[in-house]
């Protein structure tokens, strides 16, 4: 059941590339995933400021942020988008990563304030239902 | 009727079958699906048009492939460092792998540049990290292929540069450059110009190697990184030829000659999937290339309707789970490659699922290419499928396919358009979701992701690792080159860049004298930002 059916107030999430990594499949494919799970998605496209997403989750109104990074950087990079946040008082929102990060960085990352970490291949129906958990709670 | 043959008329035959690009598969092929596919005429001989069966006439018995693993990372010091060992271990070319702010034209001190310098690449800013990283490599004999788009006329211009000052003659260099902007919009994303200004700054690239560095290889367009955001492999080969075909045209429009442009042109294709699906795809790309040129470009050079390629990588069909495997999956990647003729392989390594390649996982896709070369009996017959029903079929209806796909493009205003408008990567998508979802679902099946696949630990594998310190080395570099080179000198020479670029004159030129003087890969980038613009992407899903 999507979340329109359900009558739910629809989730809203802002997918961005951070950096400069130009790897976007993964992070298209989450995309359309959300949408098709009813999710109200906002795509930055590439090469975002860590200051420019977290600017659009506020313009937005956004419930989720979700990252997508396979360069490697994921550690520095969310470091920064962290900051920003923070700078905003965009604490709430719930923040999730995916991509290319190897299960020795997901505990780092959880310090920095990442709610949920994805790495390559994660099912589509685990990254909504984590989603729809965090909003619901 | 014997037993045998009543039993099988008599029970249902098997589901159909399809590829991924959509052509049906039959169980059994005979000559007479040959006939009807489109003859056997268009075989033809080895290193003749139209070059279905490669082109050379004796191929790999008189030359086998060549091996390039794309590396390069850290500074210019580290990946030199890997280039004498791969060099050592028996690679008979280097591939260059550029960081991301060296790809999108910023300096190593750029902010946007914190956290990226020197990780998935080898960090350049100016010169000097050319002259170190080739130091002591002998370029006539190692050729040197540069992955590099958005920032690839700084980046070839100090090649040029530094192979000028080295004293190799640009006459007789060989080597290639990726230089393949219209992919980059469609996947990998490394853009940097708005696409107009783009495609003229690849005819600048054309234009000078046709006049100065006639044996070097500008541009290799890349159906590799289409296919990898989610193309079939029909629609992989549709787009390259499309967008060659683009850069052929432009440079016509500048007055340039079809036939040393078309020399110019390589191709780099991707080898993962069906095994006889890659085959046809190529033998039916090649052939199709031929016949463009000559059919609709009115070539003459039959060097010039040589579809001349890398095909390796395959890093799409690579798996997190059970890393070892790719290492299996990497040998059948590779006979895919050499049973299509290609002129250069490279393999992606069983670790770059999760990081950049080690050292170790280097050497065994170097291995694995070199097993395939000197033990299996590869190497002993031209085209050995040749002449097979079922190749020589589907190759038929590959061709067809792929013609279809690229009249489609025609139809709707060409790839140039088609990729401005967001539509080819809208398509591409479109098509990664399907792939992904029927992966999820357990349609398409994958060893060690939905069969055969274990409850496991996150695996220990070796990790390249990044060393923070190096960045700070190349800040502390680049700032040195900038304190030690004459400065007003560096500013006059942009500005000629600037001028050049506004009277839309070929650049190159001026960007060679400017890089000679230390110039970085980031000043040349924003002069040429200020005239032309960024590219804003269409995001269309």
């Amino acid at each position: 059941m999507t979340d329109e059916q359900s009558g739910s107030k629809r989730i809203r999430v802002l997918v961005a590339k951070v950096g400069l990594d130009g790897h976007d499949v993964g992070a298209k494919l989450v995309c359309r995933a959300l949408m098709d799970a009813g999710m109200e998605v906002i795509y930055t496209g590439l090469r975002q400021s860590p200051d420019a997403i977290a600017r659009a989750a506020l313009e937005e109104g956004v419930d989720v942020v979700g990252l997508s990074i396979l360069s490697g950087a994921h550690l520095p990079l969310c470091r920064k988008v962290g900051q920003a946040l923070q700078d905003r008082r965009l604490t709430d929102l719930i923040w999730i990563v995916g991509g290319n990060i190897p299960g020795k960085d997901h505990a780092a990352l959880k310090e920095i304030g990442v709610d949920g970490v994805f790495s390559t291949g994660a099912p589509f129906e685990q990254i909504v239902s984590f989603i729809r958990q965090k909003v619901a709670s | 009727m014997s037993d045998q043959s009543k039993r099988d008329s008599a029970t249902p035959g098997p589901p159909p079958l399809r590829w991924e690009s959509g052509l049906e598969v039959k169980p059994v092929y005979t000559a007479q699906d040959v006939e009807q596919s489109g003859g056997s005429e268009r075989i033809g001989a080895p290193g003749e048009y139209p070059f279905t069966r490669g082109i050379h006439p004796l191929m790999y018995r008189k030359r086998p492939w060549t091996m390039r693993q794309y590396s390069g990372f850290g500074t210019a010091a580290e990946t030199h460092e890997r280039f004498l060992y791969l060099i050592k271990h028996g690679q008979t070319g280097l591939n260059v792998a550029f960081d991301l702010p060296t790809q999108c034209g910023l300096d190593s001190d750029d902010p946007m540049a914190e956290g990226e310098v020197g990780r998935v690449g080898m960090a350049v800013d100016s010169l000097a990290d050319m002259e170190q990283a080739f130091a002591d490599i002998d370029l006539n004999r190692i050729t040197v292929s540069l992955t590099i788009n958005g920032a690839a006329v700084p980046v070839m211009a100090m090649y040029f540069a530094m192979a000028r000052k080295r004293g190799f003659d640009l006459a007789s260099l060989r080597g290639t450059a990726q230089n393949d902007i219209l992919k980059e919009f469609i996947g990998r994303g490394t853009w940097i110009f708005p696409v107009e200004p783009s495609i003229r700054l690849i005819g600048d690239t054309m234009e000078f190697c046709a006049g100065h560095a006639p044996k070097y290889s500008p541009v290799s367009v890349c159906g590799y990184h289409i296919r990898e955001s989610g193309a079939n492999p029909a629609q992989e080969m549709a787009y390259a030829l499309a967008i060659a075909c683009a850069y052929v045209d432009h440079a016509l429009a500048r007055g340039l000659a079809v036939d040393p442009v078309a020399r110019g042109i390589t191709f780099n294709f991707d080898i993962h999937g069906n095994l006889w699906e890659q085959v046809a795809k190529f033998r039916a790309g090649r052939r199709l290339w031929a016949r463009l040129l000559k059919e609709r470009y009115g070539a003459t050079d039959p060097r010039a309707m040589q579809l001349r390629m890398i095909a390796g990588g395959g890093g799409g069909g690579l798996t997190i789970q059970q890393p070892e495997n790719n290492i299996v999956r990497g040998a059948y990647y590779a006979l895919a490659s050499a049973l299509s003729g290609t002129q250069t392989m490279a393999l992606c390594s069983f670790d770059e699922a999760y990081t950049i390649p080690s050292e170790n996982a280097a050497r065994i896709s170097l291995r694995t290419m070199q097993i395939l070369m000197h033990e299996t009996g590869l190497c002993d017959t031209v085209d050995p499928l040749a002449g097979s029903y079922f190749i020589e079929s589907m190759t038929n209806e590959m061709e067809r396919c792929i013609e279809q796909l690229i009249a489609e493009l025609d139809g709707q205003g060409g790839i140039v358009q088609s990729v401005a408008q967001g539509r080819v990567q809208a398509e591409v998508n479109r098509q990664a979701y399907e792939l992904e979802r029927r992966l999820q679902t357990g349609e398409v099946k994958k060893v060690g992701v939905n069969i055969f696949a274990e409850e496991e630990q996150d695996r220990e594998v070796e990790f390249h690792p990044y060393r923070e310190g190096e960045a700070s080395k190349q800040i502390e570099r680049l700032r040195r080159v900038r304190g030690d080179r004459d400065g007003a000198q560096v500013k006059r020479l942009l500005e000629q860049v600037r001028q050049a670029a506004r009277a839309k004159q070929n650049v190159m030129p001026a960007v060679i004298d400017a890089v000679e003087a230390y110039a970085t890969v980031g000043e040349v980038c924003d002069v040429l930002r200020e005239v032309y613009g960024t590219y804003q992407e269409p995001v269309r899903f």
